[in-house]
């Protein structure tokens, strides 16, 4: 299928359920739920007074802190574990326990250590970001295909040319499908790490807009634009994928 | 027939040894017991020669052809070629897994090249196209081979290997995942490649039917441990025509050595 058709076909189907939206809060006016109108002007609203761009920077500037962190201390920590099966043994153990505590649970922690500010939120998704792409680079080393290294060997490859020639290329790709969807956690955490450790991005301006009268417009106009930045770091890291493979 | 006659027809018989199989034990530690795979095997493939290692499945050949790879030490024994100890895997002596071992990174192309980094790009480049079609994949010089079938996989595999010229070619069970079609024709292909390509070729498989159209020489062994049992020399002229009655006695003469009734 064209690519202009597929966006046609995808953004129609999100257009009709907006029209349906509108047209329901249209016909029964309810303090449930603000319209799509009354969220656009929320944005604006936002836009305006110079807020959107403030916090949208600030959730990115986090984001990209705490990410890199954990792709340069993860990757190479994963790919370690990996390739030596004693590391492994050693700090599993430890990986698997520390990694099902939502990073929403070191909250209490990331404050006492880091106070209540970027720092906090940093950590935060740091933490949510490295136990993902730690796992995914293990995981990585361990599917070369022994049979690979093998034939490269058999061809008389040195050691760093079997790294060069065959580790790197089976393991790049699925570094980047792990990273794209550590991405993903990522931007899902900073949203949570601003409702508590901070005094701005889209996560505060969300609890703020409710806890300063209840302006429900703003809180899902904070939602709408959350969603669209996440679609957008997909697409960026979707495309870095393809380019690379 | 004169003297000098019969001594030169004795000659070319007495064909230079290319590897020797000496004494070769093997012992795996399984759950804290040693399991036999491999029980004193010894056995002298000649220079060119085309020999088959044939035997019921997880017999332990494809430990012996791992063994003479270098892929694995064995636990007592030797291996040599040309007088030479194997200790590691080499360059001239190329493995060809089944079709798993093709890099899924790299094209046709570059498949086939790997082997050939040293060469200068011009030489490479026409070695790689020699080999392309060597093995009838013209047009697919670009591809990866998750767009290929598994047949052209594993023509793929068998031109990398061919490519960096080596002695031996250790094929293990090379064919033993394509449909009955492909395998005979990438049997009759390979053939036709060993024929102009001169090279000695280890092949190891479960196939009776395979060890007899493509072997010199089959060697027959036990279930494990695996032990040599007997020693077959297949002395039909290629092409060899499958409803011969000698060919049948051949693969039949395997058949009762290794127990299994004629009817199914």
């Amino acid at each position: 299928m064209k690519t202009w058709k597929r966006v046609a076909f995808g953004l129609g189907f999100t257009l009709l359920l907006v029209l349906c939206w509108h047209v329901a809060v249209a016909l029964n006016p309810t303090s449930l739920i603000p319209g799509p109108w009354a969220v656009v002007l929320g944005i604006w609203e936002l836009l305006e007074k110079g807020l959107l761009l403030k916090y949208v920077v600030a959730s990115l500037f986090r984001v990209t802190w705490g990410y890199s962190l954990a792709i340069i201390l993860g990757i190479p920590f994963g790919l370690f574990l990996g390739s030596y099966r004693r590391a492994e043994l050693v700090c599993n153990p430890f990986l698997q326990v520390l990694r099902p505590i939502s990073p929403l649970a070191w909250i209490p922690i990331a404050i006492l250590w880091w106070g209540v500010g970027d720092g906090s939120a940093i950590f935060l998704i740091f933490l949510a970001s490295f136990f993902p792409i730690t796992i995914t680079a293990m995981n990585a080393v361990r599917n070369v295909q022994v049979v690979h290294i093998q034939a490269g060997r058999n061809f008389g490859l040195s050691e760093r040319e079997l790294l060069q020639q065959i580790i790197y290329p089976s393991v790049v790709p699925q570094l980047l499908t792990g990273m794209r969807i550590t991405l993903g956690i990522a931007w899902l955490v900073v949203v949570a790490a601003e409702m508590i450790a901070v005094n701005s991005g889209l996560g505060f301006l969300i609890v703020d807009a409710r806890n300063a009268g209840n302006r429900y417009d703003l809180v899902i106009a904070g939602m709408a634009m959350i969603g669209f930045i996440g679609l957008i770091l997909d697409s960026l890291v979707q495309s870095l994928e393809r380019k690379v493979s | 027939m004169s003297a000098i006659q019969m001594h030169s027809a004795a000659a070319a018989r007495q064909v230079a040894t290319k590897l020797v199989v000496e004494n070769v034990c093997m012992t795996f530690g399984r759950n804290g017991r040693a399991v036999n795979v491999l029980e004193d095997i010894s056995l002298t493939v000649r220079e060119g020669e085309f020999l088959c290692l044939l035997g019921p499945s997880g017999c332990g050949k494809s430990t012996l052809l791992n063994i003479v790879a270098g892929f694995i030490k064995q636990t007592s024994g030797s291996v040599l070629v040309d007088g030479q100890q194997v200790t590691k895997p080499d360059p001239r002596r190329i493995f060809v897994f089944q079709e798993r071992g093709v890099f899924p990174w790299l094209t046709v192309e570059g498949n086939i090249g790997f082997g050939l980094r040293h060469l200068s790009r011009e030489d490479r480049e026409q070695r790689v196209a020699y080999y392309v079609n060597l093995v009838g994949l013209q047009g697919f010089e670009k591809a990866y081979p998750h767009e290929l079938s598994g047949g052209m996989k594993q023509r793929v595999e068998v031109a990398r290997a061919f490519a960096v010229d080596p002695d031996v070619l250790f094929l293990d069970e090379p064919f033993g995942a394509l449909d009955s079609i492909t395998r005979l024709q990438l049997r009759r292909e390979l053939l036709r490649i060993w024929e102009t390509e001169k090279k000695t070729i280890l092949f190891v498989t479960h196939d009776i039917d395979e060890s007899v159209q493509l072997a010199d020489r089959v060697v027959v062994m036990s279930a494990r441990p695996a032990r040599l049992q007997r020693l077959v020399e297949i002395d039909i002229p290629h092409p060899r025509d499958i409803s011969s009655h000698q060919y049948l006695s051949f693969r039949d003469s395997i058949f009762d050595q290794l127990g299994l009734a004629h009817k199914v």
